[in-house]
């Protein structure tokens, strides 16, 4: 049975896509199914294109003017690579979350209400719910509650993480992505993140980005292995790690390379 | 015998430390030692004027060499409304300069209009005094002045800044042309500043959704804005001391106006102009206490900077 037969609500479909930087092929015809509520990683050693394929699918690239992808990328049924697709309004479907924390240099509060007013116009009650809420959701909550007017960059590390956890889940997306969220923190914090992005999936699909293999194993459904570009397996987390089908896989999660 | 040796050199070495630490503490000490020295001698130049004319000195507008009789409010006032001027303008241009080398612009692009406002920076002020009293003033004056004379020159509070004869030289040309000076400093510096904000940081804020702007103004400011103050600060500085260019176009005269389109002074034009005919020692002197007000402002305009920054960082929060 393949990962395509199993999902029954596919969230993100991915045909085809191909990535460019330059005339160098970063992604090769990949095809790709994330299912709905759900998490999944993208695992492969560095340069396999993982972190370019999740940036695909916020259009992150188009920042960088010689950067671009072909293909479709189908957002319940919607083609977000398609040129007419408004931008701003596709970010805040899909929320995503960095290598390292990235506060903005404002009060915990500003820095989740940030995002909210580009999209909401909310009055004070509503806005500080909405505030509490993200907070909550992203565990953050008992820990800031009375210093919410307090720099965010004066957080720890993995509170600053969980803090850009909450900012990206204020606009209320339906995708996640997380691109490599722990690997900036100490193991207690990573623990605490991976907590919550279990508990986060009852909510959004997530799909993460991780060189941890172990990470990539605990916390996720669905694990595609990228190497070079090329997708060369996807499956439910457990077929992947204890009975992959291809011997680079295999290679590759038992440590004999990469 | 090694041993010996060893010894000598490290004495040698602890010697040499001794003094190389003396030396550059020598070094640090006298520049301390040339500011008194400085402050001191304009205050001794200054004291025959402060003695005639005490705390008088910097509300009058009397300027007689005839009479013997000096006040610095003309000067003071034209040194700080040609500099406000400039800022006024300045600060947003070279805010625009700055996103668009740093977000906007195409990568071959950059480095050419980089350099280009590096350049702009690095060409002498006389060459802008010229400029401005032979090119601008004059397209000014039969351009620009007649359009603000007629269009802001009626309205009711904003008018009377902006009416009176179109002459070309004045307050607020001085005001343009200072603009021009101090927005490539101001610009680089923030486009330097901007430059090093991190990639991620940036990213965070378009992947919420935010435009260019929003991302400008919003996180790259407020991330950046200990040294784009420093950035204004060194341009302010430039635009109170600036004496060549301004000396060409603010029309010299020991007028006060309320009209930006007439002639006035500034500290620096002031004494550029008046030194060579300053006969009377107390003439002298009140051109020295001109110079050393010039000093306090432009003191008390930096202390003001480093306060406001201070204040930013505190009301930041913790760990700002």
């Amino acid at each position: 049975m393949t990962a395509d037969q199993i999902i029954s609500a596919p969230k993100l479909i991915v045909r085809d896509l191909n990535f460019y930087y330059g005339a160098d092929r970063a992604l090769k015809d990949i095809n790709l199914v994330i299912p709905e509520k759900m998490v999944t990683a993208f695992i492969g050693p560095s340069g396999c294109g993982k972190s370019t394929l999740l940036r695909t699918f916020n259009r992150m690239y188009e920042l960088y003017p010689k950067q671009r992808a072909e293909g479709e990328i189908l957002l319940d049924g919607q083609n977000l690579l398609d040129k007419k697709q408004d931008l701003n309004n596709l970010r805040a479907k899909i929320g995503m979350v960095f290598q390292k924390p990235t506060p903005f240099p404002m009060s915990i509060y500003d820095n989740i209400a940030f995002g909210v007013k580009l999209y909401e116009n909310l009055n004070k009650h509503d806005l500080e719910e909405r505030i509490e809420w993200a907070l909550k959701k992203a565990a953050l909550w008992t820990e800031v509650k009375d210093k919410l007017k307090q720099s965010g960059t004066g957080l720890s590390g993995g509170q600053q993480q969980r803090l850009c956890i909450a900012r990206a889940i204020a606009v209320k997306p339906q995708v996640l992505l997380l691109d490599e969220p722990t690997s900036a923190l100490d193991p207690i914090s990573t623990a605490h993140i991976e907590k919550l992005i279990d508990e986060l999936k009852k909510d959004f699909t997530i799909v993460i980005v991780t060189h941890n293999m172990q990470q990539a194993a605990r916390v996720s459904d669905f694990t595609a292995y990228m190497y070079l570009g090329d997708l060369i397996e996807f499956g439910d987390t457990s077929t992947v790690f204890t009975n992959p089908k291809r011997k680079e896989t295999e290679d590759y999660i038992t440590g004999r390379f990469g | 015998m090694t041993t010996l040796l060893h010894e000598a050199s490290l004495k040698r070495q602890t010697v040499f430390d001794l003094l190389f630490r003396n030396l550059t503490r020598l070094a640090a000490f006298s520049v301390l030692a040339l500011l008194a020295a400085i402050i001191g001698s304009l205050i001794v130049g200054s004291m025959p004027a402060i003695n005639a004319f005490g705390f008088g000195f910097l509300t009058s507008s009397e300027w007689n060499p005839v009479t013997d009789e000096y006040g610095a409010l003309i000067p003071i006032v034209g040194t700080l409304v040609t500099s406000g001027i400039a800022l006024l303008i300045a600060i947003p241009v070279s805010f625009g300069i700055a996103i668009f080398l740093t977000e906007l612009s195409p990568r071959w692009l950059r480095r050419p209009l980089g350099i280009a406002v590096e350049l702009l920076a690095g060409i002498p002020s006389i060459i802008y005094g010229m400029w401005g009293l032979f090119i601008f003033a004059p397209l000014f004056a039969d351009h620009v002045e007649p359009w603000l004379n007629d269009h802001i020159g009626t309205w009711p509070l904003l008018g009377p800044f902006f009416s009176g004869p179109p002459m070309g030289i004045g307050m607020l040309t001085a005001g343009i042309i200072l603009a021009i000076m101090v927005i490539p400093f101001i610009a680089s510096v923030m486009r330097d500043v901007f430059d090093v904000v991190p990639t991620m940081l940036k990213e965070s804020a378009y992947g919420l959704g935010a435009t260019t702007w929003e991302v400008m103004w919003n996180v790259v400011l407020p991330y950046t804005k200990i040294g784009v103050v420093g950035g204004i600060m060194l341009g302010l500085g430039r635009a109170l001391g600036e004496t060549m260019a301004v000396t060409f176009v603010i029309g010299n005269a020991h007028e006060l106006h309320k009209s930006l389109l007439m002639p006035g002074n500034s500290i620096s034009s002031a004494l550029a102009n008046e030194f060579t005919e300053a006969v009377g020692d107390l003439y002298t002197s009140s051109l020295i206490e001109l110079g050393l007000i010039l000093f306090f402002i432009t003191f008390v305009v930096l202390s003001l900077a480093r306060l406001m920054l201070y204040r930013l960082s505190k009301g930041e929060g913790q760990g700002a």
